[in-house]
């Protein structure tokens, strides 16, 4: 019978593996994927998934500087997004 | 059992739903075979996934006595602006053709930004061509 603890610790690797395995998978379909907009997607997936990966990392060592970076690459991942979209639609970002 | 323990278990439960989430979205990115059912998938994972994951950070937070309100920020954020995104990227579908066009409007003949009017342009003046 393990401890709480040591079940934590196991989830903690088990989400870590989750994560890297989707940023693997969504490399793949940013490689094959036919439609401009799968390849946004993907890279949006990406971002969050790393998004994920940060969060992950401060859980593991307990401590909490880890917040700021997660802000930034969620708001760096969300106007990337919407920047590859209009330039897709428009051909240009500002008009 | 104590507090801690149901805290500790709390945290893993969090942790393997999201890391489940996690993993069913990106599958479904990768194996549907159309692009708009294909951009319905990772919407699980910036929502519930990551949700789980900050809610599982700030409970592992109060467990180690460092308190932490600012998961909380976050999530708001990314449940605002996923949507959003979501959005953007069904306009380049439709736009790029990659999906079916939705059916006309009920008032006007066209979608004003789906149909290109120097083309409609170029096919009337052929017509009337063909007319004289």
């Amino acid at each position: 019978m393990s401890s709480p603890s040591d079940i934590m610790d196991i989830a903690i690797v088990i989400s870590f593996v989750a994560l890297a395995l989707g940023q693997l998978l969504s490399m793949v379909r940013l490689v094959i994927g036919p439609t401009p907009g799968d390849r946004i997607l993907a890279l949006d997936t990406m971002v969050i998934n790393a998004l994920g990966l940060v969060v992950m990392v401060g859980i593991f060592q307990g401590v909490q500087v880890y917040f700021e970076v997660t802000l930034l690459i969620a708001m760096l991942g969300f106007v990337s997004t919407v920047a590859l979209a209009r330039f897709i639609l428009r051909g240009d970002i500002i008009e | 059992m104590t507090a801690m323990d149901i805290g500790y278990l709390s945290v893993a439960f969090c942790l393997l739903v999201g890391s489940g989430f996690v993993l069913v979205g990106v599958f479904g990115l990768l194996k549907f075979n159309d692009p708009m059912t294909r951009l319905h998938a990772p919407t699980k994972v910036g929502t519930l996934g990551i949700g789980m994951f900050l809610l599982a950070s700030m409970i592992h937070s109060f467990l180690v006595g460092d308190r932490s309100y600012h998961e909380p920020l976050i999530m708001a954020f990314l449940f605002v602006t996923a949507p959003i995104s979501a959005h953007f990227i069904a306009k380049v579908n439709i736009h790029k053709r990659a999906c079916e066009t939705p059916p006309s409007p009920p008032r006007d003949d066209t979608w004003s930004t789906l149909t290109d009017p120097d083309v409609e342009k170029e096919a009337e003046a052929d017509a009337a061509k063909a007319r004289e």
